[in-house]
């Protein structure tokens, strides 16, 4: 192991779906400044920076170049990771083996994305095998879609329980003043009414599209305390991919082997035996309500088949044993490239407790998972107490 | 700086053209198909697993594999929608006409899954565990698309 390494500052825009009033760069600089300004630091403070984003959703290649100023880079050692809707998770890892391997004191992690701005729809298909996959696409709807029918013909999750996931996380969302989808009145029956997408999949079922970024500074040891009173303390890493084909692992949901290997990495480094118990909050990349319940059979917060039965004894909901994406998650704030991050900055801004109304009193354990294409799954364990 | 009065937009417009090599294995499923309406799959060394798509190596045992094997023309349906979502399909830059059947199959020979469209688009009749099978075009180009869809084989599971 390398240095103790923590996140000492986060900052995120508010999201919404169409950012009109700024273009790309002033929107990142929104972030960075918001992050650096919150423990009265300025870019002087940072000595390298990781970014990351999903390029093909605004067609701009090479976006750390034409962005340069905006993610303060210029005369800085600058890393692009591009690992699709892992990339924010990606960044935080990136900035953790950077610091805590001693090559750099302080660097910052960026992911932002303006989904307003491009067709991401048609523009995530292009992750698919050009020779094998792109003609039998149907988005990441229709994709989710047959995912998700494979878990509920196995585990017999119903509409409703997959509707209590939306419920808390538009309701958790009204918490929190940067999330997108803020939703008071919704309510299972709104959910399990709203409009077919692709069943089982339906509007209420999944993420939005937002426009946002979101940055996060890391430093190590003595300079981290210097930095912050509670740093957000980095006890595991991990990152697992699956095959080659998204028809190589057909229960990629139901038996979601990345995420489980991922559990297994993070859980073991960190000393988790017994993840609700040992957890006291966690923020996970649920694209669609399923798959928060099936994450929460490979996570281990349940047993197989499990996590319908664990969403109505209401464990994950903000007042429970183990509250599960108490900013909103996914489901009420997605702005992909920014949308991993943001789930290493919440759970470090609980156990900073700097988390304000969605705050866990007390939360000293958190988990952060990364999603993304074919299953790329990544986590992160951060602890308020100093390794 | 306070926000200035007007919010101007800029458009862009781009038609990328690409052009793909197949690669060995893509060539030659993709001539099976196209010339016997036969699809193939190749089978690991270590696992036994037959892979379709067919390839040089079994990722999970990054062992090589050797013979290749037909697979279908039928399979199960291992997961599968009705796409009612309006989307733009990247190969045409069209809308693709909604609803649509939409699955995994795990074509009959096989261990892994294929994505392709179903003939059925009511949502009632389409279900995890029902038994499929390819129509073909009859004019083939050698490509995924020369299988129009997969038709319910009814009175089979």
């Amino acid at each position: 192991m390398g240095r103790r390494t923590a996140i000492v500052a986060v900052g995120q825009t508010d999201f919404v779906s169409r950012r009109l009033d700024v273009s790309m760069p002033e929107m990142i600089r929104e972030a960075v400044d918001r992050c650096l300004t919150s423990k009265g630091l300025d870019l002087h403070a940072v000595d390298a920076i990781v970014v990351g984003n999903m390029e093909l959703f605004e067609g701009v290649n090479h976006p750390e170049l034409v962005w340069v100023d905006a993610i303060g880079a210029a005369g800085r050692p600058l890393f692009k990771i591009n690992t699709g809707g892992t990339v924010g998770a990606s960044v935080a890892i990136m900035c953790y083996y950077l610091v805590s391997s001693g090559m750099y004191e302080r660097v910052l992690g960026i992911g932002y994305e303006k989904q307003s701005e491009g067709e991401s729809q048609s523009a995530i298909t292009t992750v698919g095998d050009p020779v094998w996959e792109r003609s039998v696409m149907a988005g990441a709807i229709g994709n989710f879609a047959v995912m998700a029918s494979t878990y509920v013909h196995e585990s017999k999750v119903t509409p409703e329980q997959a509707a209590k996931v939306a419920v808390k996380a538009r309701t958790n969302a009204c918490l929190n003043p940067h999330a997108h989808l803020k939703m008071p009145d919704i309510t299972v029956e709104r959910v399990v009414n709203s409009r077919v997408l692709a069943l089982p999949l339906r509007q209420l079922d999944m993420c939005p599209t937002s426009d946002g970024a979101c940055a996060v500074l890391v430093a190590a040891e003595d300079d981290a305390q210097r930095l912050t009173p509670k740093p957000a303390w980095i006890a595991a890493t991990a990152t697992a991919h699956d095959q080659q084909f998204m028809g190589d692992s057909p229960r990629r949901l139901a038996d979601m082997r990345t995420l489980q290997t991922v559990a297994a990495s993070v859980y073991g480094q960190a000393g988790i035996t017994n993840p609700v118990r040992d957890l006291d909050v966690a923020e996970i990349y649920e694209p669609a309500t399923y798959a928060e319940l099936a994450m929460y059979e490979n996570l281990g917060f349940c047993a197989k088949g499990q996590g319908g039965v664990l969403m109505d004894k209401g464990v994950t909901l903000l007042e429970g044993e183990l509250p599960v994406n108490p900013s909103g998650g996914v489901l009420s704030t997605n702005a992909v490239g920014a949308t991993a991050l943001v789930r290493v900055a919440e759970a470090a801004m609980q156990v900073m407790g700097e988390a304000g109304e969605h705050q866990i009193p007390g939360a000293r354990t958190a988990l952060a998972t990364g999603y993304g294409g074919n299953a790329w799954t990544e986590g992160l364990i951060l602890k308020g107490d100093r390794p | 700086m306070n926000s200035p009065s007007d919010v101007i937009r800029l458009e862009y417009h781009a038609n990328f053209e690409y052009d793909y090599a197949a690669g060995k294995y893509a060539s030659t499923f993709m001539a099976a198909l196209r010339d016997t309406a036969m699809l193939l799959g190749t089978r690991c060394t270590n696992c036994s697993r037959v892979l379709v798509p067919p390839r040089p190596i079994c990722g999970i045992c990054a062992a090589p594999t050797s013979d290749w094997l037909q697979v279908g023309p039928r399979g199960t349906v291992t997961g599968c929608t009705v796409v009612e979502v309006p989307f733009i399909d990247p190969m045409t830059g069209v809308q693709r006409p909604v609803p649509y059947g939409f699955a995994f199959i795990k074509l009959s020979g096989a261990d892994t899954n294929i994505y392709h469209f179903l003939e059925e688009s009511r949502p009632d009749k389409v279900r995890v565990g029902m038994t499929v099978e390819a129509v073909f075009r009859e004019t083939r180009t050698g490509s995924l698309a020369d299988i129009v869809h997969f038709r319910t084989v009814e009175g089979v599971s």
